[in-house]
């Protein structure tokens, strides 16, 4: 999905701070309420760029807390509705095939940033940035029965 | 930009345990807290923790590591961790994250008080 000219885009750019997640939510929850997704779906997608975020503060930038993320949200085009996010950093570069979760049946404390990213998204495209850090695209399509509602509640 | 208010934490000591009850938002920023207070209640080895979520909205995966640490010390405890009162998107996550069956979970607190 690729964002359409004439849609806004959002631009968000917040340092690596765990205190900053918060604000971050919010702005993805309201921009994915406007594309049309339904309550629990923005709480997702907001979840999953969380997930994102938190990666990129621990992993990325090693908890260091001046570290620069970009955060880029575009309305899927009519014909394909829904949302792109677009998260950037100048963090350490990592292979793309190596970014996977750990396998769920081994209970143990962390790892499952990657899977909750994986369940809630339709797209994740993991990239390197030229000349440094990590591009992570997320894409989310507006499925008939969120679009169904939004038509609804629009009436 | 406004940042969020600090996670809140409150725990109670009832006859066999503790309660713990974190109100506010579990994220990477209250994770560290939450830990701090879940290993606090379990250095006296308590036959029973219950972790009360009727008060948290959200919860990422800093949160869910640190619930399964708190598990992971209760059971070497040889004692009981059991959630209860969660919010729809808060159980959304550990469902996601196929954990719903791994913690013991209850609808309200006097269910964990029983079990």
């Amino acid at each position: 999905m690729s964002s359409d000219a004439s849609q806004p885009t959002v631009r968000l750019e917040i340092a690596s701070r765990p205190s900053l997640l918060a604000a971050a939510r919010a702005l993805v929850a309201t921009i994915a309420q406007r594309c049309g997704f339904d309550e629990i779906q923005c709480g997702q997608i907001s979840l999953a760029v969380d997930e994102a975020l938190c990666n990129i503060i621990q992993h990325g930038y090693n908890c260091r807390e001046d570290g620069r993320i970009l955060i880029s949200l575009s309305q899927g085009e009519a014909q394909s509705p829904g949302i792109e996010i677009v998260i950037e950093d100048d963090a350490m570069q990592v292979d793309p095939d190596t970014i996977r979760s750990r396998d769920l049946d081994d209970i143990r404390p962390g790892g499952l940033g990657v899977h909750i990213i994986r369940e809630i998204m339709d797209e994740v495209s993991y990239t390197r940035r030229d000349p440094g850090g990590m591009r992570l695209t997320l894409v989310k399509h507006l499925h008939p029965v969120a679009a169904a509602h939004t038509s609804e509640s629009n009436t | 930009m406004s940042n969020t208010q600090p996670l809140e934490i409150f725990t109670e000591t009832i006859d066999d345990g503790v309660i713990v009850r974190p109100v506010g938002d579990i994220d990477l920023s209250g994770a560290p807290a939450l830990r701090q207070q879940l290993k606090k209640a379990q250095e006296t080895r308590p036959g029973r923790v219950v972790v009360d979520l009727g008060e948290v909205p959200y919860m990422d995966s800093s949160g869910l590591a640190t619930l399964v640490e708190a598990m992971q010390i209760a059971r070497k405890n040889q004692g009981k961790l059991i959630i209860c009162a969660l919010q729809q998107k808060v159980r959304s996550i550990f469902e996601i994250a196929r954990l719903d069956m791994v913690f013991k979970i209850v609808n309200t607190r006097d269910e964990a008080m029983t079990l």
